[in-house]
């Protein structure tokens, strides 16, 4: 052991300590939760019953408590301060969101109760479609998919559902034309559901080039473009009514990642821009919390076209009360078990009741701004590739070329500014940029915060040309760098304790 | 006669040893993936067309296709990559070879890059 | 707007520093008649308060579970939740991070995926887990396609038992992947012959355990019938409290657990999130989706966690992905993996017992009416009747008596049948109440 550790008895530092697994703190005999035995009686498990011990690790309550307190405080949150991760929206989690999700009636509510016993359940689904509806230009919304990869997925196979139910000619329709800036589901959803992946080089502006497009478009056998506007290189594709124009006139559907709504919600509906269909991500946009990879939601907004082919279970009226239509026979089919994310339905809709359509406007508007702002404070220091593509959307791209007589890569920036007490931005993507740091501030920071994010990147682009030797960073963080070629050369993906296998 | 190495423009070698072909994936190619860390390899008794999938390469941040650099049926792998994939990084050319193939037809061969012509091939590449 | 700091002397300021004379001048490259001059037709912005009170009256138009007798289940079950599971999960650090991919700054996220990946492992029999999935739905969907993956065939068989909303997930992935879903009819006391139909090009045997109608078999022997046909035994579980009490899949032969993990930890919520098990056997890893939390040591030598294996995922291998899935259930992660810990060993194994005592003395009331021999916490049991009226005539009078087979099984001739599942939350009382409303 080296360096850090040298001035405590314990290995420990202050707040950082160290904590092992809860099986390396196995404390047979002690319990976290009081459960009385069971009166003894006959079993009717069929012979089935379990022999042998499980393995599971016991515990008592305080122990549990303090484990997971002590990992907490090894993570990075929106709590903790600005998380400029592009593409990723990571902003304010309300808490107020989180007492509502928690409320009896939604939180302690089954999906296959009678119809009539969860009315403000299935009321506030159509409220939030509502709110969608209005806010996109788009009249269909499938609640069901549980991310926005799964509405990808969802959207999809509402495409190829269309397609199908256009006739047999639509069968040879296969060629799905994807930007080479999307993100790395859009290729992938496409050729999961049998599409054939079409490229679409980069202009050289950070935008599709529309004769090139067009010209892809006319080959024929077209089924859809995958777009995402704004799109990945932080700028709106201004010919967004040309590239819609041709894929329809192609005989294809428009499918748009909605992943960067935020940019434009409020001001733009994506309905009229001639999208067919949108996944969006309640974990952006609407704020509810990434928590650490999950749970998402990803709602699929419709055109008329595309509407009828939405997933089983839908919501419908009938006298006034609503129930749920559980089979259609033009839906695509079902996307997971239940009705959707109900607990993130909730808080996506406080979210947007507190900000209304005012707040919601608001709220675009300072993303681009905040966004434009830490572009033009940086771009003499960090290169900015598409800086004069016109105004930034929500998010700054910038690329290491600055840096490049420094030694100093963009992977060593992003972990310099962890030793900062800055989350990294997204790095290496989008890929059309070589090093890319996509930087997206969101509408919930401060300008203070703002300035001092300035303030640091300029300090490190300074230090980085002066030879300061960022490629060991960080060295403040709870772990330094860690060896993912060991991780993925010789997998470890679980506990066993001395003497296992 | 020394053995003579041939190359593929998707920086793929191979190289007749005891009337099997050798093939691998050149230390460029190692160079540019970084760390490898998994190779998938193909079943013995696949056959596979001259440019068909044959292996993948993968290290932390990529995931690589090998393509056969000729046609013709696998007759061997190089089980040690499964233990030591590094092999590849330290051996890209030799000890860290993929698989060995019963060739169809070695006239194909002949319309590969030579060690020179790669070499030549990969400096416009930098 | 008390979510938005920047003020108005801020944003001038800021607009001056950008060169631009407003924040709509940033929006010059949107197609003029698409950009919107005045906010949408939609309520304006709400005090905490008012929003509060909105919400809490559409709540209040629902039937809690816990307002009276309650004996739902078929995928979604009412477990008690620790107090300190919730506190836990809310903490900032937890709530408001991201994905792990700068591990330096996310070992708290990491190390408990690490250990709720051996806790699967060790509940299910299995040799690898991954850091969850969106469902059991989807979890079971993407069983099927990673078996298609190892075995290179393209047809599965599945239980007619196996939950109708799983069947039809994996058959929705079916219909646009281009492979063979086949489902035999449902057959509520048990006793299907699936070995029979499994042959040379079968990827698959998908079987649900405990099935939907809470069936318990031994899948020993099916397995071997899989095995020997070259195809993979898919084991379904949707009440994950079983495992307590239950021989584990893994220990019955099975190739890929899918799993909903709902049950430990997270609320019923109204059908999500929830949380999707996935478990496998270790030869078959690099096949597996989703996120893979692994061991290693950092630049000092010191132990750490890290995302791995993920040249198998989209944002490397794009159109070449295992799946296109992006994201887990991270947080019901966390929140299962709190409480299987606070349960531990014995928490669990008391808690799965309670659960099934209560079961047995339900059934043991309602004598032959029972439908399903053997069984862990949930049962059919047929009625005179309609199932779905009794179980509306039943709201009415504040007990939510279960799951009409009827509602999952539409014209399959199944109306008087009726889904009972009693956890550890119901009472002595509660069972009295519907042993005598179902007499």
């Amino acid at each position: 052991m080296t360096g850090l550790s040298r001035d405590t008895v314990s290995g420990d530092l202050g707040l950082r300590i160290e904590e092992p697994l809860i099986f390396e703190q196995d404390s047979p005999g002690a319990v976290g939760v009081d459960w009385p035995e069971a009166e003894a009686g006959p079993d009717r498990l069929g012979g089935l019953a379990r022999s042998g011990p499980i393995g599971l690790p016991s515990l008592a309550e305080p122990t549990v408590v303090r484990h997971y307190t002590r990992l907490s405080q090894k993570n990075y949150g929106i709590d903790t301060g600005l998380f400029p991760l592009g593409s990723c929206t990571m902003k304010h989690n309300p808490r107020l969101n989180e007492r509502m999700a928690r409320l009896p009636g939604f939180a302690d509510v089954h999906p296959l109760q009678p119809e009539s016993t969860v009315q403000g359940a299935l009321t506030l689904c159509r409220e939030l479609q509502r709110w969608l509806t209005v806010l996109t230009g788009m009249p269909g919304v499938a609640l069901t998919p549980g991310a926005g990869a799964h509405g990808e997925l969802c959207g999809m196979m509402a495409v190829r559902a269309a397609l199908d139910a256009g006739g047999a000619a639509n069968a040879a329709r296969r060629r799905v034309l994807v930007p080479d800036s999307a993100h790395g589901t859009n290729p992938a959803t496409a050729a999961a559901l049998g599409f054939e992946v079409v490229s679409v080089p980069e202009d050289g502006r950070g935008r599709v080039d529309p004769d090139r497009f067009e010209a892809l478009a006319g080959e024929g056998g077209v089924a859809a473009v995958m777009l995402t506007n704004p799109n990945t290189c932080g700028v709106f594709e201004n010919d967004i009514r040309r590239i819609a124009d041709a894929v329809h006139d192609a005989g294809g559907y428009f499918y748009c990642d909605g992943a960067n709504f935020n940019a434009i919600v409020g001001r733009v509906r994506p309905g009229d821009l001639g999208v067919d269909a949108m996944h969006i991500n309640l974990h952006k946009t609407f704020s509810t919390p990434h928590g650490g990879g999950g749970p998402g939601s990803g709602p699929v907004v419709f055109s008329e076209a595309l509407a009828p082919f939405a997933p089983v279970p839908r919501i419908v009226e009938e006298d006034g009360v609503l129930r749920l239509e559980e089979a259609n026979g033009r839906a695509l089919g079902r996307m997971k078990a239940f009705h959707g994310q109900m607990g993130m339905f909730v808080r996506a809709l406080a979210y947007m009741m507190s900000h209304g359509a005012d707040g919601l406007r608001q709220v675009s508007g300072d993303a681009v701004l905040n966004a434009n702002y830490l572009l033009r404070k940086l771009e003499d220091l960090y290169s900015a590739p598409f800086a004069d593509s016109g105004p930034a959307m929500h998010e700054a791209l910038f690329d290491d070329r600055s840096l490049r007589d420094t030694g100093v890569s963009t992977l060593d920036i992003a972990k310099a500014m962890i030793d900062e007490g800055l989350h990294p931005m997204t790095v290496y993507f989008p890929l059309v940029v070589h090093g890319a740091m996509l930087v997206e501030p969101t509408e919930t920071e401060t300008r203070a915060s703002l300035d001092r994010f300035v303030a640091i990147m300029r300090g490190l682009a300074d230090r980085a040309k002066a030879g300061a030797p960022l490629t060991e960073a960080p060295h403040h963080a709870p772990r330094r760098r860690l060896d993912e070629t060991q991780a993925a050369r010789k997998p470890v993906l679980r506990w066993r304790g001395a003497g296992e296998e | 006669m020394a053995v003579r190495t041939y190359y593929t423009r998707e920086h793929e070698w191979v190289r007749i040893e005891d009337g099997v072909a050798v093939c691998g994936i050149t230390d460029y190619a190692q160079s540019q993936l970084g760390d490898v860390v998994y190779v998938e390899l193909p079943e013995v008794g696949a056959e596979i067309a001259r440019d068909g999938e044959a292996a993948v390469v993968e290290s932390t941040k990529a995931a690589s296709d090998v393509y056969a650099p000729v046609g013709g049926t696998v007759v061997g792998v190089n089980g040690r990559l499964e233990e030591s994939p590094d092999l590849v990084n330290e051996s890209a050319e030799d000890q860290g070879w993929f698989f060995r193939m019963e060739i169809d037809d070695e006239g194909e061969l002949d319309e590969l890059m030579d060690e020179e012509g790669y070499q030549a091939f990969v400096e416009e590449l930098d | 707007m008390r979510y938005l700091p920047i003020t108005s002397a801020d944003r001038s300021e800021m607009l001056r520093a950008v060169g631009a004379p407003s924040v709509e001048a940033l929006f010059a490259d949107v197609p003029e008649d698409a950009l919107l001059a005045e906010p949408v037709d939609l309520p304006h912005h709400a005090g905490e308060f008012e929003v509060e009170r909105q919400l809490s009256r559409l709540a209040a138009r629902n039937r809690a579970a816990g307002a009276g007798p309650f004996f739902c289940g078929a995928g979604s079950y009412r477990h008690h939740i620790p107090a300190a599971v919730d506190y836990l999960i809310q903490r900032g650090e937890f709530l408001t991070s991201y994905t792990p991919y700068q591990p330096e700054i996310a070992q708290g996220t990491l190390q408990y995926l690490f250990e709720f990946q051996t806790q699967v492992c060790l509940l299910t029999g299995m040799e690898v887990a991954n850091a969850s999935m969106y469902d059991g739905a989807t979890a079971a969907a993407e069983a099927v396609t990673m078996a298609n993956r190892v075995t290179r065939r393209s047809k599965a068989a599945v239980s007619g038992n196996l939950h109708p909303h799983y069947r039809d997930t994996a058959a929705t992935l079916a219909r646009f992947q281009g492979f063979a879903l086949e489902a035999g009819p449902p057959m509520p006391a048990g006793g299907e012959d699936l070995a029979s139909r499994i042959d040379g090009e079968t990827s698959c045997v998908v079987v649900q355990y405990p099935d939907l109608f809470g069936n318990i078999a031994d899948l020993s022997a099916l397995a071997e019938a899989a095995h020997a046909k070259g195809a993979l035994l898919v084991v379904v579980v949707t009440e994950i409290v079983a495992l307590g009490a239950l021989r584990p899949p893994g220990a019955m032969g099975a190739d890929i657990v899918a799993a909903e993990g709902q049950s430990i930890g997270n609320a019923m919520g109204f059908g999500g999130p929830h949380l999707g098990l996935f478990a496998a056997r270790a030869r078959h890893m690099r096949q597996m989706p989703g996120r893979l939390c692994g061991e290693t040591v950092d630049a000092d030598g010191r132990r750490g966690y890290v995302l791995t294996l993920a040249t198998r995922e989209q944002h490397i291998r794009r159109e070449r992905a295992t799946s296109n899935i992006c994201t887990n259930s991270g947080l019901c992660a966390l929140a299962f993996t709190i409480h299987l810990t606070l349960l531990g060993e014995t928490g669990l194994k008391r808690l799965a017992a309670l659960n099934h005592a209560g079961a047995v003395s339900l059934a043991d009331r309602l004598g032959g009416r029972v439908v399903t021999p053997a069984f862990f916490n949930e049962f059919a049991v047929r009625l005179d009747g309609d199932a779905a009226e009794a179980v509306e005539r039943l709201a009415g009078e504040g007990i939510l008596a279960g799951v009409p087979v009827s509602r999952l099984h539409p014209g399959a001739g199944l109306n008087d049948l009726l889904l009972v599942a009693v956890t550890e939350t119901a009472e002595e009382e509660d069972l009295a109440a519907l042993a005598e409303a179902l007499a």
